[in-house]
């Protein structure tokens, strides 16, 4: 059998597999609190409504963007817990910049999504830095830079902020002029089936990312170092770079996520803006094992289950928190099928070997051979 | 197996014996690492494991003490069968190990060391305190319980590591070679305080590729060669000669060189390298050498003398390294790794898994590696499947990789195959120097043939090799010259072609005069 063909194979049953075993132990939950598990699943499992439909999309659009800045920072071990905090600076900047309206149009659109990926990166940065030179380690940083954020983009947002309708606590920056706004697309009747313009940047985003690591010798320096540190480094690569490159990478992409809001709804960055979307992103590029189409499902899994359990407590009287069980058990057991069928795959893969080398000694004696002409 | 006539040891009568093995059997796969094992020590004796590096000892020693279970066979402790299925289960059975690499906390007392994970013996306080006093008087272990690790030098620490597994109660040691991190003096004393061991009715089984060390501390050897047990002999009753053909058997193929290729065009040129450490003795100091072209040197010593440095220092691993690397007179000093890699050497590391590998991703992805700046694989920054497949084939075929595709991960390959695969690997992209560290470390013999060959054949095409090994013979077989190195200094040239083992041997000790 083709190894390739083996290892997709093995790679696609592994959620699947992984799927089926987390809806058991939920319902086992479920039936344990006393909830009717059949009413639950029927809402779950329904084909969406056209409005939630345009939820899940969204949602999944803004996930994606999330489980990529994560992703990339996988791929070379280092774990960026940051993209919340990176977001949540980047969408300040974004939308102060894009308030600012300094150029018109699609060019001062442009010129935000810009300023926002560069102020994900420089922040992403400060994790790099520190641990390429200084052996901090990235978990750490960021986690406390995450904290940071909080606070300074509060703080930020009371020195840039715009005009305040009367009788409103809620503190916003300048809206962005409707010129710069990214059109929304609609798919079905009325305003609220409408999709945020953003996914096409997300797409793209996707596409960038798979070609970055699949094609160029950059991605394959990343992917080398994240898989051992002391052969890249033996084989010429500088690594110290490699951090802080993926880091202001991963950061710059985690600036992204915010921005579907800014352009697509809010038009300004205010302080109801949504949070926790960076660490979601780190459940979803570990379902999504960090393949751009594997993150847009896990992506697209997680917004499927956050918007389908909204109205759980209407229909089937049933919390709907339970979403968040639902999401840590899928992560779970995604995660450790993934382990149980790599080494399945491992071994299959070595059993392979060691029968073609026992082919080969049955064929041949070849040590012999060798010997002769080493002796000589 | 020809010459050798020694006898074999004795049958132990069975009350005697305090560890049994028989028919010990365990694969992994790709590799049989251990075949029909068959091992008695008695009780008092030091009982020496020899063989070559993958030969098997390792992994015998492992199922000894639990770590792996074996595929066949039985393991017997002072008469009874055991199944031993984690290491407790060995240390209820009283068997210890010291490994290696030692597992102490340098920021903790020897008596801390000790206790911990053993709390329940003797608590953590004055009785403990006095059972390793009384333990290390009588042992003549010389170890007092309040120092702290990190003020030890090497081999009271490797002292503590046996009080350790006596703290536990073992009566039977394991040692996986213990002499491989000491000075000649602190051997001495190690086997001194093995003969205590035994004196007190202790067995202690030593692990060794150090002929003459097991000669003269052994009891009984018994030589593994791969993965089998070959003979137990009595020490009185063998050479080391003998030995030495019983561990690597006569079907070995020689590494002995054709006639000379040497040229008088300098290759690589190293002018006083030096190599500062952060605590005091520099790793490096005054290396200076020149390899021609069609020239192998060889560089003796044993191993934590400063050859992974070196190797590093000329590789550019190593920033903070001094002195001047020229090579074809172009100053290279400054250069990153993979200029230096552009610009003509290639490297086989010492620790391929480490170095060498990227364990987990398919063979074409690790003939990319160190690579990725050169075409057919790569060009205008991109990598290119197609070429880079179409290479690993031609790598697979030429160098006789026993692998079925070059999709397959590194890591389903055995431990020759990688190394026939890196040797490949290192010899495309038309380099002129080819730094061979430890070539045919735990390979099996055919592979070991092989890649001999392979850096025959690179000498006779005109490149200048720098081979580091521990393996004495297969340095003087292979080497046009050889340069000893000791504590981080070149301390003396060699003819190949008239030097013997034992002259290299002493003056890789410090022993011998300078030549």
């Amino acid at each position: 059998m083709n190894v390739r063909v083996l290892r997709l194979g093995l790679g696609m049953i592994a959620p699947f597999l992984a799927l089926l075993i987390s809806f058991g132990i939920i319902s086992l939950i479920l039936i344990a609190a006393g909830d009717p598990v059949g009413a639950v699943w029927d809402q779950i499992l329904q084909w969406p409504e056209r409005r939630n439909l345009s939820n899940i999309i969204d949602k999944t659009t803004i996930f994606y963007l999330s489980g990529i800045a994560v992703a990339i920072g996988f791929r070379m071990n280092l774990f960026n817990i940051g993209v919340e905090g990176q977001f949540l600076v980047a969408a300040l900047v974004a939308a102060v910049v894009g308030g600012e309206a300094w150029v018109s149009g699609y060019l001062n659109t442009a010129l935000a999504i810009i300023a926002g990926m560069v102020a994900g990166a420089l922040y992403a940065g400060i994790a790099g830095v520190l641990r390429a030179y200084r052996g901090v380690s990235e978990v750490i940083s960021t986690i406390m830079l995450n904290s940071v954020a909080v606070g300074l983009t509060a703080f930020l947002l009371r020195q840039f902020k715009g005009p305040q309708p009367e009788g409103s606590f809620i503190v916003t920056t300048k809206q962005l002029p409707e010129s710069s706004w990214i059109p929304n697309i609609s798919i079905g009747e009325g305003a609220a089936t409408e999709i945020y313009g953003f996914i096409y940047i997300a797409v793209f985003v996707g596409l960038a990312y798979w070609f970055l690591i699949n094609k160029t010798r950059f991605g394959f320096d990343l992917r080398a170092t994240g898989q051992s540190m002391t052969a890249a480094v033996a084989s010429g690569i500088n690594t110290k770079r490699m951090i802080v490159t993926a880091m202001l990478l991963s950061g710059g992409f985690a600036g992204l996520v915010g921005l579907p809001y800014i352009f697509g709804e809010y038009h300004s960055y205010g302080s109801t803006f949504p949070a926790g979307l960076g660490f979601t992103g780190i459940a979803v590029a570990l379902i999504g094992r960090n393949h751009p189409i594997g993150v847009a499902l896990g992506a697209f899994l997680f917004a499927f289950l956050d918007e389908q359990t909204n109205a759980l407590q209407i229909v089937a009287g049933v919390s709907p928190e339970i979403v968040k069980i639902m999401q840590g058990v899928i992560l779970l057991t995604v995660v450790i099928a993934y382990e149980v069928v790599r080494r399945f795959g491992v071994r299959i893969e070595q059993q392979m070997v060691s029968r073609e080398l026992e082919r080969a000694r049955a064929e041949s004696t070849p040590p012999p051979a060798d010997e002769k002409e080493a002796a000589r | 197996m020809t010459s050798t006539e020694a006898p074999a040891a004795p049958e132990a009568p069975p009350g005697d014996v305090a560890v049994r093995l028989r028919g010990i059997g365990k694969r992994f796969p790709g590799v049989i690492a251990n075949d029909d094992v068959n091992i008695d020590v008695r009780r008092g004796t030091i009982h020496a494991i020899v063989g070559e590096n993958g030969a098997g000892k390792s992994t015998l020693m492992k199922i000894l003490y639990g770590v792996q279970p074996p595929d066949s066979g039985t393991i017997e402790i002072n008469g009874t069968e055991l199944k031993l299925s984690s290491p407790s289960d060995a240390i209820k059975a009283g068997v210890g190990m010291v490994f290696q690499h030692f597992m102490l906390a340098d920021n903790l007392t020897v008596l801390e060391n000790v206790v911990l994970g053993a709390e329940g013996m003797h608590g953590i306080g004055a009785a403990a305190r006095d059972r390793i006093k009384e333990l290390s008087d009588t042992y003549g272990l010389d170890i007092k319980p309040d120092r702290l690790v990190e003020e030890l030098g090497v081999g009271a620490r490797q002292r503590v590591e046996i009080l350790k597994v006596l703290y536990r109660g073992a009566r039977i040691v394991i040692l996986d070679e213990p002499t491989a991190v000491l000075v000649p003096q602190e051997v001495d004393e190690l086997f001194d305080n093995l003969r205590e061991l035994k004196n007190e009715g202790l067995s202690v089984i030593f692990i060794s590729h150090k002929l003459d060390e097991v000669l003269s501390v052994a009891d009984e050897i018994t030589v593994i060669r791969r993965g089998t047990t070959v003979k137990t002999v009595l020490p009185k009753d063998v050479t080391s000669r003998q030995l030495a053909e019983l561990m690597v058997g006569s079907e070995l193929p020689s590494p002995s060189t054709e006639a000379s290729t040497v040229t008088t065009t300098v290759l690589l040129s190293v002018k006083d390298l030096a190599l500062p450490s952060v605590d005091g003795r520099p790793l490096l100091e005054d290396i200076s050498f020149d390899i021609h072209r069609g020239e192998v040197l060889g560089i003796a010593g044993v191993e934590g003398n400063g050859q992974a440095e070196l190797v590093e220092s000329i590789m550019g691993m190593r920033p903070e390294a001094t002195g001047t690397v020229a090579l074809a007179d172009i100053d290279i000093s400054t250069i990153s790794t993979q200029q230096r890699r552009e610009s003509g050497i290639g490297y086989i590391p010492e620790d391929r898994h480490r170095h060498g590998l990227l364990l987990d991703a398919p063979l074409w992805e690790n003939r990319v590696l160190g690579h990725q700046t050169r075409e057919p694989q790569a060009k205008y920054g991109l990598i290119f499947r197609g070429p880079a497949r179409k290479d690993t084939q031609r790598i697979i075929e030429q160098y006789d990789v026993r692998t079925p595709g070059p999709n397959v991960l590194a890591r389903a390959l055995s431990g020759g195959n990688q190394q026939k695969f890196i040797v490949g690997r290192e010899m495309s992209g038309d380099p002129i120097l080819l730094i061979a560290a430890h070539p045919t470390r735990g390979v099996d013999v055919g592979a070991q043939g092989a890649i001999w060959q392979h850096i025959k054949n690179a000498r006779r095409e005109g490149l200048g090799v720098l081979l580091i090994s521990a393996d004495l013979d297969e340095l003087i077989g292979l080497s046009d010259r050889i340069e000893v190195i000791l504590r981080g200094r070149l301390v003396g040239t060699f003819d190949p072609t008239k030097v013997t083992p034992e002259q290299l041997g002493s003056a890789m000790t410090g022993a011998g005069d300078e030549a």
